[in-house]
């Protein structure tokens, strides 16, 4: 697996700016992860979230039609398609964060562990501690790195100091970045390169113990070297979480995720194994996707 | 002209003529400012000492603390409301017609004359509140005058915080007061400062609005006890030294003038200074 991460990411890197998918199949010719395969022959994970017949509108126009999917525990979901398929208004769904965005509104049901998280009453706060989301630009808060990981946590109450040390360290470790800050804990996040500022917004959400990750393009603004640290926490992680990621790039859905969403205008066109996804596509859509003929 | 008359003008010359114009300009602007600075030094060289910045009596030392205190009052009042009122306007209302209508007045109210102001002061405070002329119906009115400046630079600050930082903290299970508290105020502060320091400077060299409602001059007993006592300020000071005192050399009032002149200018300067220091940030 950490071959085939580390060749398609040197390709990338020569690729340069115009990734050309139709000319470099190297994620289709490389081989299936035999472990993973077996893992996902073998055990079914739970159900985390599921949506059904959800509909979103922005003002009139209907940004998600009829969406029905399945996000498993411990597993990463890859949501791919052309810009404005609507695939990061469907993440952004998951914690209600469309509700921020005035002129939104939305139909169907979003079940987060069976309990719907539209139905009056839910508590927001709960949710996205529950549900955490790493946007597309890395975006810590221009305080200390310490400050940006108890954020979440001194919301909710204050904090002792050892209890806001040991969140610090364990989230810091968790998101694969103590080593390389502990000593400058106090140093302000805004000094961290794009790649370490996206592993603090990842462990933001450790330290309010989120259970979802929803990642909305995390590496569209990182190099393929901090890319590629991004996509191994995200294997790392996927043991303790769930993670559903939103991303352009088809090398980085093939590589991590257990499962493939393809989105166009709005609408799930297909949901599957990610290897069958890519493989072997049943809608023709999804081959010409795929295969980089349009998007 | 035919069409290749348009042609005919070298392009380097209009270049030229364009640049020469817009330097033009902005010296006709420079003259103003620099003349009336070098001329408030030169006719008020003589009288501009130590003593008459100091001296307790005649001096301008009363107007200084009066102004001092009228200004540290406007903005005591005029902050929370103006800041809270921008905390509204740009994270709280919901865009409409009602919300282009408050914006809308709120430019308005910054077009009004400062005279208006001073009479309005007149009719509410000192009149209807019945607090006489007296530090806080000036403070009050001055107030009012710099709120648009206030409103209009917070909002300007507040809506420099990315979106992203806001999502970051709502995402984290922040509700929308604890971003603004934690993230969003703290980092448009140096914006919000600024434009504080910058209404500071206009309250400070305002006469209208204060000459009907707080200030009067008083050799004897220039001090206000409290807020409801009158004060002496610099503006007025210099008008009443002009108009009704004939007998005060003419180089102390330059002197006045340029005192005043620079405690604005220098507050100004203070504007500008936080805002660089402060606002070389990253997001």
């Amino acid at each position: 697996m950490q071959d085939h991460a580390t060749d398609t990411v040197a390709d990338e890197a020569k690729g340069g700016g115009g990734r050309q998918y139709a000319e470099d199949h190297a994620f289709l010719r490389a081989p299936v992860d035999a472990s993973r395969s077996a893992e996902q022959a073998g055990a079914e994970h739970g159900v985390k979230i599921s949506t059904t017949d959800l509909n979103i509108y922005y003002g009139d126009f209907r940004a998600i039609k009829s969406v029905s999917a399945v996000i498993r525990s411990n597993e990463i979901t890859a949501l791919i398609g052309p810009s404005g398929c609507g695939k990061s208004t469907y993440l952004r769904a998951l914690n209600r964060m469309n509700d921020e965005i005035a002129g939104t509104h939305m139909d169907g049901t979003v079940l987060l562990d069976g309990v719907d998280i539209y139905q009056p009453g839910t508590d927001l706060v709960t949710l996205r501690r529950r549900v955490g989301q790493v946007f597309q630009q890395p975006n810590p808060f221009p305080m200390s790195i310490y400050d940006n990981v108890v954020y979440g946590p001194r919301l909710q109450r204050r904090l002792r100091r050892d209890e806001a040390d040991e969140i610090v360290e364990q989230s810091l470790q968790g998101a694969a970045l103590w080593d390389e800050v502990k000593n400058d804990l106090r140093k302000s996040a805004m000094d961290l390169s794009g790649g370490q500022q996206q592993r603090l917004c990842i462990a933001r959400c450790l330290a309010v113990n989120s259970e979802v990750l929803l990642m909305d393009e995390p590496c569209s603004a990182l190099d393929p070297t901090a890319t590629f640290r991004i996509e191994e926490l995200m294997i790392e992680l996927k043991e303790r979480m769930s993670i559903v990621i939103v991303t352009h790039n088809m090398y980085q859905a093939s590589r991590v995720s257990d499962r493939t969403g393809f989105f166009l205008l709005g609408e799930l066109v297909e949901f599957g194994d990610t290897p069958q996804i890519f493989e072997d596509p049943r809608d023709e859509r999804t081959d010409a996707y795929v295969r980089g003929r349009f998007g | 002209m035919s069409a290749e008359g348009r042609h005919l003008i070298d392009p380097r010359v209009t270049e030229k003529f364009a640049f020469g114009l817009l330097w033009l300009v902005m010296f006709i602007i420079a003259i103003p400012v620099v003349g009336i600075i070098g001329y408030m030094l030169y006719r008020g060289a003589g009288a501009l000492n130590w003593e008459l910045i100091v001296a307790a009596q005649g001096g301008l030392y009363p107007a200084i603390i009066g102004t001092t205190y009228l200004v540290l009052l406007t903005t005591a009042v005029a902050a929370p409301i103006g800041v809270g009122a921008a905390i509204y306007l740009s994270e709280y209302a919901r865009p409409g017609p009602l919300l282009r209508l408050i914006r809308l007045a709120i430019i308005n109210l910054a077009g009004v004359p400062s005279v208006v102001y001073g009479l309005f002061g007149l009719a509410a405070f000192v009149i209807l509140f019945g607090w006489n002329r007296c530090l806080a119906a000036g403070a009050c009115t001055l107030a009012l005058l710099v709120l648009p400046l206030v409103i209009s630079a917070s909002e300007e600050a507040l809506r420099q915080i990315p979106k992203g930082l806001r999502e970051g903290s709502l995402a984290l299970g922040a509700s929308k007061w604890q971003t603004i508290r934690r993230v969003v105020l703290p980092n448009a502060m140096p914006g919000i400062i600024t434009g504080l320091i910058l209404s500071i400077a206009r309250a400070a060299g305002e006469t209208a609005p204060i000459l009907f409602t707080a200030a009067f001059y008083s050799l004897s007993d220039p001090f206000p006890n409290s807020v409801f006592d009158p004060v002496v300020a610099m503006p007025y000071q210099l008008f009443v030294m002009s108009t009704e005192m004939p007998d005060v050399a003419d180089a102390n009032k330059w002197a006045t003038a340029f005192v005043l002149v620079a405690l604005v200018l220098g507050l100004n300067v203070i504007a500008s200074i936080v805002r660089t220091k402060l606002r070389r940030r990253r997001w």
